[in-house]
């Protein structure tokens, strides 16, 4: 489903050339439930960011579901965004004057779906991540959990190949970054692709399987004995 | 995307900012009041004078003998212009100022000595008594047709008719009263009485004739007419520059030039207003994308094309600079009745200003509006997403 293959990011800071990736390759199967971990600077946001075609390789190749994204225009990016990649950020990244169902609903929107469809399937969505009672509220009438489950169920609506999770629980209390995780934990049990990227190790071990990165390289693949 | 979804969700950023998008559809409110208003009252203000010059007489030719050179115009002379082909009635008029008074009221006005003619040429005939007639003119007799502001003053309550005045120390027998004219150009239309010429002659001891009304017969055959009275005139004077002759056409030509010139100039200083307006939505706009660059950055990672974010800017830029068109136009509408009831002018609201400045309004809000909304749809999602 995820194919990378010698992928190199290259950034220019103030003139510097500085190498976000370097010779990454990774794959990741369908109903997978992987997380990429390393610390800050290791490059493993620049993957996501690749994983998730807000960015595009310097060079090597990304596949995604057998078509090499790495050279798409644009446009096309954005479309597979929408129709293939579902984003969890770490600030939620709702938008915060509409309310929790128009926010799940954006997705679709931009997919051009009905409004009466799109309302139908944002509630099924809400309802999956237990929110079906919070449909009207705005994000900043909800806690910091309930903010971050919108943002699956926004993840979820447009039904994705692939969840992407950058740091999920990062601004959340350990209560609520556990019921996130669960969550992400049942939606992979429902088959969904989840591509965890985190800091924090604990987390990371959850994970089918963990890349480690370092410096923009992976360094090291651990895969959890069941 | 949908365009009315956009529509919506425009409308609820512009309701998340209810000061701020009011004051910048101020800009447009005022630009767009500005244009409507300044240009309805003076549409309205040509449209009036348009009108009292239509009511001079159909197919009506002024002749104004200047006086230069030493030959003169007779009354006899100018009659005979009567008989060429294409004329219909021919009224010679002589006037001077005079002083007029009846018990202790005494005036100065226009004393106009003219023909029955008068009345077909120049349509204006008297609204009560009766208007000159031949016999006034052959027996030279000393009868006066007041003008309405004349009469007003001179008899401000008894009825004047049959009543005695005295212009300039001759009395006079009140036979009739004009109708009213109103204000037109060149003074009052009724602020002037009117006597048969012979007795204006000897009144102001003018030989001449100063100024000929022709009525040509059709509309067509004005031209014409003015050619050959022209060619007439010009062998009796020996001269082409004794006299000027004009019609109502060129009247209205000239009018329409200046009109027009003063319309244009008074919408091009509006619509400098509505410029300014413009330039307050863009200023607003790009302080808009910059506050709401991570918004972009989210509605990008979910998918939404640059046409998507550049539609949703133009749009809510658009609706700003659209209904402020629309208040602004009510506003204009509204004062244009104001100043219709508190003031003689009537302005005049042809649909096409409305439209001109509707449709110049929502033109200002895209095009000022296209600058932010590019630069938000050009905005890179990640470092979008990075933005506070």
């Amino acid at each position: 489903m995820i194919a990378i293959s010698g992928v190199n990011k290259i950034y220019y800071l103030h003139g510097v050339q500085v190498a976000a990736l370097r010779e990454v390759s990774l794959s990741v199967a369908e109903g997978e439930f992987i997380a990429v971990a390393g610390p800050s600077g290791s490059g493993k946001s620049t993957l996501m960011n690749i994983i998730g075609c807000l960015d595009i390789p310097s060079s090597g190749v990304y596949c995604l579901n057998g078509e090499d994204v790495g050279r798409l225009p644009d446009n096309r990016l954005a479309e597979i965004r929408n129709r293939h990649i579902g984003f969890v950020f770490q600030s939620f990244n709702l938008l915060p004057r509409i309310s929790a169902r128009e926010n799940v609903e954006l997705p679709l929107l931009y997919r051009g779906i009905s409004s009466k469809e799109r309302t139908r399937l944002a509630l099924k969505a809400l309802e999956r991540v237990g929110l079906a009672d919070r449909v009207r509220h705005r994000p900043t009438q909800l806690s910091g959990g309930q903010q971050q489950r919108v943002a699956i169920a926004r993840a979820l609506v447009g039904e994705p190949s692939v969840i992407l999770a950058d740091e999920p629980t990062g601004n959340l209390d350990s209560g609520s970054g556990n019921e996130i995780i669960a969550l992400l934990h049942q939606l992979h049990r429902q088959g969904k692709t989840v591509v965890l990227i985190t800091h924090d190790p604990d987390l990371a071990s959850q994970a089918q399987r963990t890349v480690k990165m370092y410096d923009g390289m992976i360094i090291r693949e651990e895969v959890r004995v069941p | 995307m949908k365009i009315l979804q956009a529509i919506k969700v425009s409308f609820g950023a512009i309701r998340s900012h209810k000061l701020r998008s009011f004051l910048t559809m101020l800009g447009v409110i005022i630009g767009v009041f500005s244009v409507v208003t300044l240009v309805s009252i003076a549409q309205g203000a040509t449209g009036a004078v348009t009108e009292q010059i239509e009511e001079m007489g159909p197919n009506l030719i002024i002749v104004n003998i200047t006086g230069r050179g030493h030959r003169t115009l007779s009354l006899e002379e100018a009659n005979r212009l009567a008989g060429r082909e294409g004329v219909r009635a021919v009224a010679p008029v002589v006037s001077g100022r005079v002083t007029v008074k009846q018990g202790n009221v005494t005036l100065d006005t226009t004393l106009e000595g003219t023909s029955p003619e008068y009345r077909t040429v120049r349509n204006q005939s008297a609204q009560s008594g009766r208007f000159l007639t031949e016999a006034d003119l052959q027996f030279r007799q000393n009868v006066v047709l007041l003008g309405g502001s004349v009469a007003e003053e001179l008899f401000p309550l008894g009825d004047p008719l049959g009543r005695e005045i005295r212009i300039d120390g001759t009395p006079f027998t009140v036979i009739g009263l004009l109708e009213e004219q109103g204000a037109g150009l060149g003074g009052s239309g009724d602020d002037k009485i009117i006597v048969p010429v012979t007795t204006a002659q000897r009144l102001l001891r003018i030989s001449g004739i100063s100024t000929i009304y022709l009525q040509a017969s059709a509309p067509e055959m004005v031209d014409r007419v003015i050619a050959g009275v022209e060619a007439a005139l010009t062998l009796h004077f020996r001269d082409d520059q004794a006299f000027t002759l004009f019609d109502q056409a060129q009247i209205l030509d000239t009018l329409e030039q200046i009109t027009g010139t003063l319309t244009l100039m008074l919408g091009g200083i509006a619509g400098i207003s509505l410029l300014v307006g413009g330039i307050g939505i863009m200023n607003i706009m790009l302080v808009s994308v910059t506050e709401r660059t991570r918004e972009i950055g989210i509605c990008k990672a979910l998918g939404a094309k640059k046409r998507d974010i550049l539609l949703q800017f133009l749009i809510e830029s658009s609706v700003l600079s659209g209904f402020g068109g629309l208040f602004g136009l009510a506003l204009g509408y509204g004062a244009g009745i104001a100043i219709s009831n508190f003031t003689d002018l009537t302005p005049a609201f042809s649909p096409l200003v409305v439209a001109v400045a509707l449709v110049f309004s929502l033109c200002v809000g895209m095009f000022f509006g296209l600058w932010p909304a590019n630069k938000a749809a050009k905005l890179n999602p990640i470092e979008a997403l990075r933005a506070q």
